[in-house]
């Protein structure tokens, strides 16, 4: 019964699509705009299983893994400067009060009004489009983890102390273990705004990728091949918020929040 | 507004009209005999012009006069403008022939080219940093806006020294990004139009290698309404047609009222009176009705179609389900017609503007 009332909103955004589609196909068969499933099928076939006419590359595959390649980098890199930079944060209050302000002054900065600087400092190649993303999404990614070490209870820090624990011992052995279930948390959190900053990277200069391809395609209006791409970057989103989800659950079964996990 | 603004407005204008359209143009009205139009323009040297008449009253004058009202809208994504006319937002759109036929004809609107207006003479070109000759070109990084007019340029270039697109490679990148992208220094190589074009020559050690005047009326601007709509209401040709040329006439000239419409459409379109007089130089516009009629009915503007049918057929911009470039078929003045002639979706027209040059209007 559940499945079914979560299934009903879906049904009808394709009942509705099927209806605008069928009525200005018929008017006009060469319709771009709203074209039918049979032609999104072709299209899906050719991008997936055709080899194209210029490059000899099977479209879809090549694009899928630049993105992901270029994805998997800047979330990467900013999961880890993020986890470093969050728990030094968090854990040291020098530190928190010389740098804090700064990582918050950064992360104000809207990354695209930079984007003239990140060419000529990155060059237009594949740096620059990983490091919009590192740009976009580490310094929330920080600030998440340093207020999360800072709400650890202040009890095991003192019995930490107590038994005789460094600094350095707390952080690895006390704070690390239990940032890092909360450091997926962030980088679910963070996909979305990473998936939109690849885009429009990939947008501005490129030679593959998913969001090249669908700003290179809307030039002459192949929606046919831009819906199946949009389903597809929200089917490959939701496939890996769900695998962090499920590594997390995996990794960290004494992580509390899984009980109020959604669905 | 930020770039960033302005970039997400694009694409959530993208979207909302594509989720628009699925609500309201299940069914476009667009054979129709009515009464209030509304044509799309965007900021371009060539297209200044349409914000002049809009703004000075010559449009609705002209409007009045056939008892018809004509809206005229700015869009600033010009691919956008094009894509709300093709989709039946707009009754006509200004765009250059290659668009005209890969956008609206190639996706089953019948349009019609009402007006030629000009073709680029210089305003589009190839620019090298520290190379000084075409050919250096080969084995580079090519930065340009794909698939559009840039893109053929390249591939015209290409050809005149027995290249192909093969010998390169074609990085596709966003107009907006074109100057600053030039100032990296991994970007040795773009194909862009004015004013981008000037602003990139303007740094050292650019050289333009080739430029749209080697391939003079290939690359043509035009105002394109829908061949439906334009049948059953001809007074929108004529409105258009006669506003059109009355804005001609009093830019062209040298006096005050002429130098009053170029200043106008200078800051219009973000630069000043010497800036965007300088693109003019490098347009050729038609500023008499005669020598645009001319040039719709010489055999080369069959030769150029061809060429550009041709390359948006190598491309696949004519859809995967195109057999041949000749596909798509266009149609010219005197029933003559290249490509499939059951299949003509792209018609240049002479009859407003032989109209507009007899007086008859």
């Amino acid at each position: 019964m559940r499945a079914a009332l979560g299934i009903l909103p879906f049904a009808l955004m394709v009942v509705l699509y099927l209806a605008a589609s069928g009525a200005r196909l018929a008017q006009n068969p060469d319709d771009k705009l709203l074209p039918s499933f049979g032609s999104f099928g072709e299209a899906v076939e050719r991008m997936a299983t055709e080899p194209s006419r210029r490059s000899g590359d099977y479209l879809l595959w090549t694009d899928t893994g630049a993105s992901l390649r270029r994805l998997a980098l800047g979330v990467g890199i900013s999961a880890l400067t993020g986890l470093v930079f969050g728990v030094l944060l968090g854990s040291i209050p020098y530190l928190r009060a010389n740098l804090s302000p700064f990582v918050a002054t950064v992360s104000m900065i809207p990354p695209m009004a930079l984007l003239p600087i990140l060419f000529i400092v990155f060059g237009l190649g594949e740096v620059s489009k990983v490091v919009l993303i590192i740009i976009g999404i580490t310094p929330f990614i920080i600030r998440d983890l340093q207020q999360r070490v800072m709400e650890l209870p202040g009890e095991q820090l003192t019995k930490a102390q107590t038994l005789g624990a460094s600094s350095w011992q707390i952080i690895l052995r006390v704070v690390l273990p239990q940032v890092l279930p909360r450091l997926i948390d962030a980088v679910r959190l963070t996909l979305g705004a990473a998936w939109l900053f690849l885009i429009a990277a990939e947008a501005i200069a490129a030679t593959d990728g998913l969001g090249y391809r669908i700003f290179l395609v809307r030039r002459y209006l192949a929606m046919d091949v831009i819906l199946p791409y949009v389903a597809w970057i929200t089917l490959l989103a939701f496939l890996s918020d769900w695998l962090l989800r499920v590594a997390s659950r995996r990794l960290f079964p004494w992580f509390g929040t899984h009980a109020s996990d959604p669905r | 507004m930020s770039p960033q603004l302005l970039r997400t407005s694009k694409f959530f204008t993208f979207i909302t009209a594509t989720l628009l359209s699925i609500g309201l143009l299940c069914s476009s009205p667009q054979a129709l005999a009515k009464d209030k139009f509304r044509v799309a323009w965007s900021i371009y040297v060539g297209w200044m012009p349409w914000d002049y008449g809009d703004t000075s009253g010559i449009v609705s004058k002209w409007a009045d006069k056939y008892d018809i009202e004509i809206e005229v809208v700015q869009i600033n994504d010009y691919i956008e403008s094009i894509n709300q006319y093709t989709a039946g937002a707009f009754d006509g759109c200004v765009m250059t022939n290659m668009d005209a036929l890969t956008i609206p004809a190639a996706g089953g609107v019948d349009s019609t080219a009402l007006i030629v207006g000009d073709f680029s003479n210089g305003n589009d070109g190839i620019v090298l940093k520290g190379k000084k000759q075409l050919a250096d070109i080969k084995g580079q990084q090519v930065n340009l806006v794909e698939l559009s007019v840039s893109h053929y340029l390249l591939a015209r270039a290409l050809d005149s020294i027995g290249a192909a697109e093969k010998d390169l490679t074609v990085v596709n990148t966003s107009d907006a990004d074109m100057v600053a992208a030039w100032a990296a220094d991994d970007v040795t190589s773009v194909v862009t139009w004015n004013p981008l074009l000037s602003e990139i020559l303007s740094t050292p050690d650019s050289h333009k290698v080739f430029d749209s005047s080697q391939i003079p009326g290939e690359i043509i601007d035009m105002m394109v309404v829908n061949t439906e709509t334009l049948q059953a209401n001809p007074a929108l040709g004529k409105a258009l047609t006669g506003a059109w040329y009355e804005i001609m006439a009093v830019m062209s000239g040298d006096d005050d009222a002429a130098v009053a419409a170029r200043t106008h459409m200078a800051t219009a379109s973000g630069t000043d009176l010497a800036g965007y007089d300088a693109q003019l130089a490098t347009t050729r516009m038609f500023f008499k009705a005669a020598d645009a009629v001319a040039f719709v009915r010489s055999d080369d503007l069959p030769k150029t179609m061809e060429n550009v049918a041709g390359f948006s057929f190598d491309h696949g911009l004519l859809g995967e389900g195109a057999p041949d470039a000749g596909f798509i078929g266009i149609g010219f003045p005197g029933g003559m017609s290249i490509g499939d002639s059951g299949n003509v979706k792209l018609r240049f027209d002479d009859t407003y503007m032989s109209m507009a040059a007899d007086g008859k209007l």
